[in-house]
């Protein structure tokens, strides 16, 4: 399996509350990032946190974003990002002039 | 509304204490067993595990606890769901400690 996004694409991230454990962070939801790296595929730890095989196994990427995008208040330079590795069910394309 | 282990842009709680300290005796027993159960030679459970049992944890029950109180109530928690101990057990011999 091929992963979905390369470095460079920009990306949202899904919004969602599931019961249950998950590994992205509120702050993020919802935002748009850029792929930075692609750290390989991992067995999803969402399904590794109930003791399943964490099967298929899902990609994992660095993405980066514009702080002041995060925080409403960010009183700091305007280029400092946020890195922050988030897997792939987690990501959404958005199309390049949306 | 993120859940209580979620903290990221929650507002200021005041400076971390960096201050390195030591632990008790049941802290280092307790990072021991986790390191012991989620070994490759025994994998009874994963560090996947232990962080989904800890964010279950009542909000009040997590915020009261320290760090490896929220460890060993979460491998508790573990133990129990795989069958490999009762809460009875667990008391049982709580109870025999104490006394």
């Amino acid at each position: 399996m091929a992963a979905k996004f390369k470095p460079g694409d920009q990306v949202r991230i899904r919004v969602g509350s599931p019961p249950g454990h998950f590994r992205t962070p509120s702050y993020v939801q919802g935002k748009v990032g850029r792929i930075e790296a692609i750290h390989g595929d991992f067995r999803n730890p969402e399904g590794l946190a109930y003791g399943k095989d964490g099967l298929p196994k899902q990609f994992l990427y660095l993405v980066s974003f514009d702080q002041a995008q995060l925080w409403e208040t960010y009183a700091a330079s305007s280029r400092d990002r946020l890195f922050i590795d988030v897997y792939e069910h987690w990501l959404e394309r958005v199309d390049c002039g949306s | 509304m993120p859940r209580v282990h979620d903290r990221g842009g929650w507002p200021d709680a005041g400076p971390i204490n960096k201050a390195e300290h030591n632990y008790a005796l049941w802290e280092k027993r307790t990072d021991a067993l986790l390191m012991l159960l989620a070994s490759p030679a025994k994998k009874v459970l994963r560090v996947d595990e232990l962080r989904r049992a800890i964010e279950s944890l009542p909000p009040e029950a997590y915020e009261r606890m320290s760090y490896y109180e929220r460890w060993i109530s979460a491998i508790e928690t573990l133990v129990i769901e795989k069958g490999i101990l009762t809460k009875e057990e667990i008391d049982k011999k709580a109870e025999e400690k104490d006394s």
